[in-house]
């Protein structure tokens, strides 16, 4: 396919692998905040063919880890509903909630979908006049633009059947908000590049600036990661610290506009939490009061929700990345994709989920 | 793949009491005649079926029979390249196949739900004879019944299977051994992909054809080769990826999947990087993977490559000593990933 | 969930007022909304998340570093080695 083999060919990756090895004169730690990046690692092992000196941690990239309990358990109460038909993308319906997931209120009877598009649930309201249809509408700003025009078209054919379930994250305040802690060790960053494609890369410059940390919006394929790193490495030897963009094919500094400006006009930034984290100021989107009538949390009253988490997980320290997967002690043994103690498992872009997938023997 | 088009056959519906399924088609009586007589025996005729018996008497000269059942339940029952019918007759001749025998003779059981059209079924069941006589197997005995509309969706299928084992062969998983080699007899995920981009949700439009087809002739000319096919097996539900990974379990083996060898075609590929979905992971019903002793690998390899069934066949890994029980593949930049069991129902009612 | 993919514009339509397009991927043709690009032509690639084109596919810069890498690797088999120094047949080898 174009534009994805030609950034797999092995024989280049291998050129750029010799560059960074030639370049690189000390120990790096280098954060990818993309579920896809940390996808795309570990299933082609760039992380064991790195040299010894870099080490790639993997953020909180994955915005189905990062939903917080408490709106699973809405999601779940709101599937249970009779007259509700929940759609979802495929990647939700298997993360764990305090009693159950959302797989199960399918089989329990609920009319659970799995939708690949927003505008996909627009048209089962279309076609449904008499159930109140529910889009899980979480992800990144990537995602954020697709959602705000299901509810822009929705209210454009007065459909009144159609609400979203909102938890958006937005990246650049979990940057921050990592690169503050005590903690971090964080030295330079790969941008998520389809979070880039629509945001451009403005609103780094002055995290980069002020953290002193080069941040490089980077693509997907291996080639992408590769020279992403490579570029990161260039800029972290040298001293210095820029917003450097490797994914120049899809990645404008200034970003999609007319997708940023509809996201605006259909939502507005708000405090979220994130599961695993904890609150992060300024970091979510929230349905605007305009537009109420779309917002599923204010159409459904599901009553007090008690969450449980699961003592043993520890999502949160990873993804922060404080630690890796493989030194959890429930890793492989309590949970696993099959069982998931937590959502880093069970997303298909957790890194619990990546490590245990692809990398959990060890290579000679 | 059948190659009839259907739209084409000159073989109307013979005129009938109604125009869908009754109830009163799966009690027993007059309606039930007329279905057998109407719509199953003018197309699956033949000495033992005709009898009409509540049994198919038959003399098999063999020491070993093979013997098989599955049920076909996919949604929707008509795709790109097939149907129910076809997939219930090659489904089940492949799996008596994949022991190296000779498939002989199958049962048909149908479940209707009442208000099925007659046309529908007429339909599948004149590709069920097509496939049946395309493979040379005899449908000798079967069953009918009618549920209430709700109780099943549309038509369900098993079919049954029996076939003659060759004296000499014996394949079976616990021959694989650390350095024979793995065939595969074509491409992946044609099967998975033309039902899910049939799917009406989707909105996909692809020229992506099942793959379904009977492989015992297939199969055949690899035993002239050599009967010393150390395993075979068809990566139905869960792909090639499973089939992989149960041979590994049961043998207790590793298996080493080279780089990129295993062939899809690009419509598939792209189909499935836009469903987010794995080509290892998905079902096929015209495809078998054999693993073979290394030193007959290159000639099996080149006579499936003449069969119209093997031509895109390739060798695509071999077993080994190291990571027992894993199946690995390497990415190409020289890590190896381990290519896992699935979890759940990548795709439902697949076959 | 960042699943994007790069695809090409076969077809451009409007649907309950929408900008849509039949994007081609590989052979299998599959809908997505173009409100997001609006000058994109017949013709063109966009990158396709969650049936939303999002970007604009800048083929010229596509293949600027592609090239780029391209040309490294072709310098090094004119001298008829790999870029480790190894006979050239074993890049070909290792490449299939």
């Amino acid at each position: 396919m174009k534009y994805l083999d030609e950034f797999r060919d092995p024989v280049i990756a291998k050129q750029i692998l010799s560059e960074i090895e030639k370049t690189v004169t000390k120990p790096w730690v280098i954060m990818e905040v993309c579920g896809g990046q940390t996808h795309s690692i570990i299933k082609n092992g760039i992380n064991q063919i790195l040299p010894k000196e870099i080490e790639l941690v993997h953020g909180p990239g994955c915005p189905v880890c990062v939903t917080p309990l408490e709106i699973i358990d809405k999601a779940i109460a709101i599937a249970s509903k009779p007259n509700v038909i929940f759609t979802s993308f495929g990647d939700m319906l298997r993360v764990p909630g305090s009693q159950m997931d959302l797989f199960q209120v399918k089989s329990e009877g609920g009319d659970v979908r799995i939708v690949y598009s927003p505008l996909e649930a627009v048209k089962i309201a279309r076609n449904n006049p008499e159930k109140e249809i529910v889009f899980f509408a979480i992800g990144f700003e990537t995602t954020a633009p697709g959602n705000a025009m299901a509810i822009h078209q929705a209210n454009r054919e007065g459909i009144t059947n159609f609400s979203e379930l909102v938890s958006h994250v937005l990246v650049p305040p979990a940057m921050t908000a990592l690169l503050s802690s005590p903690k971090n060790r964080v030295q330079a960053y790969l941008a998520a590049g389809h979070v880039c494609a629509i945001m451009g890369w403005r609103e780094y410059e002055p995290i980069a600036k002020k953290y002193k940390v080069p941040i490089v919006p980077t693509g997907f394929e291996s080639i992408d990661i590769l020279e992403g790193i490579l570029l990161a490495i260039q800029q972290l030897e040298s001293g210095k610290y820029e917003v450097s963009n490797q994914y120049i094919r899809a990645v404008q500094r200034d970003g999609n506009r007319l997708a940023q400006d509809l996201v605006n006009k259909i939502f507005e930034v708000g405090n979220r939490k994130w599961r695993g984290i904890g609150e992060i100021p300024q970091s979510g989107l929230n349905v605007r009061k305009e537009f109420v009538a779309f917002d599923a949390e204010k159409k459904f009253s599901v009553g007090n929700i008690v969450n449980q988490e699961s003592e043993k997980c520890i999502a949160g320290i990873i993804l922060q990345g404080l630690k890796k997967p493989y030194e959890c002690p429930a890793f492989g043994k309590e949970c696993t994709p099959m069982n998931p103690l937590g959502a880093t498992m069970v997303s298909s872009e957790g890194a619990c989920a990546a490590y245990y997938k692809y990398q959990r023997i060890k290579n000679d | 793949m059948t190659e009839f088009d259907l739209d084409l056959m000159s073989c109307p519906l013979p005129k009938m009491d109604y125009d869908t399924i009754q109830l009163a088609h799966g009690a027993g009586g007059k309606l039930s005649s007329e279905l057998i007589e109407k719509i199953f025996l003018p197309r699956f005729g033949n000495k033992t079926l005709d009898k009409l018996e509540d049994q198919a008497i038959l003399e098999i000269p063999a020491n070993r029979i093979a013997f098989t059942t599955d049920s076909f339940v996919v949604d929707p029952i008509f795709f790109p390249g097939g149907n129910i019918g076809d997939l219930a007759i090659n489904g089940t001749i492949n799996d008596v196949a994949m022991s190296g025998s000779k498939p002989l003779y199958l049962s048909v059981g149908f479940i209707l739900e009442e208000g099925l059209s007659l046309e529908i079924l007429h339909k599948i069941v004149l590709s069920m004879e097509f496939a049946a006589k395309h493979a040379g197997v005899q449908i000798v005995t079967g069953d009918t019944k009618v549920v209430n509309k709700g109780s099943c969706d549309k038509i369900f299928i098993n079919t049954s299977g029996i076939g003659i084992v060759p004296d000499g062969v014996n394949i079976s998983a616990a021959n694989i051994q650390p350095g024979d080699k793995i065939i595969i007899s074509g491409t992946v995920a044609d099967h998975g992909i033309a039902v899910m981009t049939t799917r009406e949700d989707l909105s996909f439009k692809s020229q992506v054809q099942s793959d379904t087809v009977a492989l015992n002739g297939l199969v055949d000319d690899m035993l002239n080769v050599s009967k010393n096919i150390h395993a075979m097996r068809d990566p139905t539900r869960g792909g090639v990826a499973t089939t992989l990974n149960e041979f590994a379990r049961q043998s207790n083996v590793g298996i080493q999947l080279y780089t990129d060898t295993v062939p899809v075609k690009p419509e598939v590929n792209g189909a499935c990087e836009v469903l987010g979905i794995d080509p290892l992971y998905v079902a096929n019903e015209g495809k078998l993977i054999a693993v073979v002793p290394s030193n007959i690998a290159d000639k099996m390899l080149s006579v499936m490559q003449k069969n119209e069934h093997g031509k895109y066949a390739k060798i695509i890994g071999e077993i080994t000593d190291k990571n027992l029980n894993i199946v690995v593949q390497e990415t190409g930049l020289g890590a190896n990933r381990i290519v896992d069991m699935p979890i759940g129902e990548q795709l439902p009612r697949i076959c | 969930m960042c699943l994007g993919i790069p695809g090409k514009v076969e077809e451009i339509f409007d649907e309950n007022g929408l900008k849509m397009g039949n994007i081609n991927y590989g052979g299998t043709l599959n809908r997505a909304c173009l409100e997001y690009v609006p000058d994109i032509e017949v013709g063109q690639y966009t990158v396709v998340h969650a049936g939303f084109g999002i970007s604009i596919i800048d083929e010229e810069e596509a293949m600027k570093s592609y090239e780029a890498w391209e040309e490294l690797v072709g310098y090094a088999a004119k001298d008829g080695v790999d870029l480790y120094g190894n006979p050239l047949r074993e890049i070909e080898e290792s490449s299939k």
